[in-house]
């Protein structure tokens, strides 16, 4: 595990470099098991690691990475399963058959393809609600779009690379859009303000509206 | 609560902000709250509340606002001619306004973001634990934008009309140097995308703030800064960080930063230097300037005990 200052009230704890399930579940362990401690302010698990904001008045850099490499090597409590959301998604977005001709698929084949996993949120964060989903199906991995979207609609369900996600407020986006739905992910009246948290399960299902 | 001031012209952009909302961050909301947090606490200090109270953060060009009710003000952070019935009035401490009193502002001189604290705090919306202002939920601050022509500014406190405090001041010397645009840095976790070169431009700059600078971040004009390596998966990011995109210009992560992204981070500018950063408007040179833990901690050290003399 690599630990680096993010500035001098904030560090990253590392785990690991790769998107993989495991290393995300005891991201967010250590995460959980971090804010529970006076000197942390807030920890928040990525894909891979922690960023954790901490109280310089009570503890520095050297011995809360010491703390965080002694409950790293801990074995983690047995993660719960998270809860499993229903997604109904009208595949009919922008960029489907655009998708659809790239990776030598029908459309059909694209939703059936992206409607099949069971996906993981690795992590919510960038906008308001966005929750980074994944694995996707490695026959439907592409790269971004070379010119981002200045505006996608909420609702939008988007790939790229081996993620997926639903985009919860109109925003810019580099993704492929190959379906919307009506679910809303961002509840900003409701504590806290999001559908999906780490560590959810999330099952897509085509539906007409 | 019967208001204590009622907004004539808003100003630029002028919202209720706070300390922030971190406990929002996990569900990718930014945490928010004042840009200059040191002048945040100090405005507030100075009139006698506890420095998590609600100020207004009132950018390039003040509002212009009229005592409803005798109440003790205060005006910290950037220098943006700050008047009282036409007359010149000092920063940095008590003033006390009776009725009919109009606060206003000429012409911005140094800094961009100026705060007003009232005595007795700002009546504000709470949102997730914060009374920052967020635009992008419309929540949060007055009804979640910015101020507007005619709304009223009212209490969060009962108040007697007197000053709690008076004759409190934040000699110059206390205060950050504002005029040195040097932002003390630690170097980040992904400084190693940088060659030797690069990291040589990196902390020798100069760079400028672009016009695309607002509470989000700032992206930054200058050396380009050549990145190496894949990319990252994402991870948590932090106020003060500096990020490097494709296309190799730098942005400098403010209050209302994107919560996570995967673009790599290398440095971190430090607590004590985050007021500095938030005083800077487009066109400001700025350079970044790599130090310890240690000198960070002293730098942060200094400030504490600078509002230390308000309490």
């Amino acid at each position: 595990m690599r630990i680096h200052p993010l500035g001098d009230t904030a560090l990253l704890a590392e785990l690991g470099m790769r998107l993989d399930t495991a290393l995300n579940t005891r991201a967010i362990a250590l995460a959980t098991a971090l804010k529970k401690r006076r000197d942390v302010r807030q920890a928040v698990a990525g894909y891979a690691g922690v960023t954790v904001h901490f109280d310089p008045d009570q503890t520095t850099f050297d011995a809360l990475g010491a703390a965080i490499k002694r409950l790293a090597a801990k074995r983690p409590p047995m993660a719960e399963p998270g809860r499993l959301h229903r997604i109904p998604v009208v595949y009919e977005g922008p960029d489907l058959e655009g998708v659809a001709a790239r990776l030598t698929l029908s459309p059909q084949q694209v939703a059936d393809l992206h409607s099949k996993p069971i996906y993981r949120v690795f992590l919510v964060g960038f906008v308001p609600g966005w929750a980074y989903l994944g694995p996707l199906p490695e026959e439907l991995e592409l790269p971004r779009r070379h010119v981002p979207r200045t505006q996608v609609p909420a609702g939008s369900v988007a790939i790229a690379g081996r993620q997926t996600g639903i985009y919860p407020l109109p925003t810019p986006g580099g993704w492929h859009l190959i379906g919307h739905t009506s679910v809303k992910l961002f509840l900003p009246d409701r504590d806290p303000p999001c559908l999906f948290r780490a560590g959810d399960r999330v099952k897509f299902f085509a539906s007409t509206t | 609560m019967s208001a204590a001031l009622r907004v004539v012209e808003p100003g630029l952009f002028t919202t209720v902000q706070d300390l922030g909302r971190p406990n929002a961050i996990a569900s990718g909301v930014p945490s928010g709250g004042a840009m200059d947090r040191f002048a945040h606490r100090a405005a507030n200090l100075v009139v006698g509340n506890a420095e998590s109270e609600a100020t207004l953060e009132c950018t390039l060009t003040g509002p212009h606002l009229v005592a409803e009710r005798p109440c003790l003000i205060a005006v910290t952070g950037a220098d943006l001619d700050l008047r009282v019935n036409e007359q010149a009035a000092p920063m940095w401490t008590g003033i006390f306004l009776g009725r009919a009193d109009r606060l206003t502002f000429g012409a911005r001189r140094s800094g961009s973001r100026a705060y007003i604290a009232i005595a007795g705090g700002i009546e504000a919306d709470r949102w997730l634990g914060s009374a920052s202002t967020n635009l992008m939920a419309g929540r949060g601050g007055m009804h979640g934008r910015n101020l507007k022509a005619g709304d009223q500014i009212s209490g969060a406190h009962i108040s007697n009309g007197r000053p709690a405090v008076s004759g409190v001041h934040l000699p110059a010397h206390l205060r950050p140097d504002y005029s040195d645009h040097t932002l003390f840095a630690i170097a980040g976790p992904h400084v190693n995308v940088l060659d030797a070169d690069g990291r040589a431009l990196l902390f020798g700059g100069p760079f400028k703030v672009s016009r695309e600078a607002d509470r989000m971040g700032y992206r930054l004009e200058g050396p380009k800064l050549i990145t190496s390596g894949e990319e990252l998966l994402s991870f948590g990011l932090t106020t003060g960080a500096v990020q490097v995109p494709h296309g190799g210009q730098p942005i400098l992560l403010m209050a209302d930063h994107q919560t996570a992204g995967g673009y790599p981070v290398v440095a971190g500018v430090v607590s004590a230097s985050i007021p500095i950063a938030a005083q800077l408007v487009p066109g400001d040179e700025l350079r970044f300037a790599e130090i310890t833990l240690e000198r960070a901690r002293q730098l942060r050290v200094l400030m504490a005990a600078a509002l230390d003399t308000l309490r």
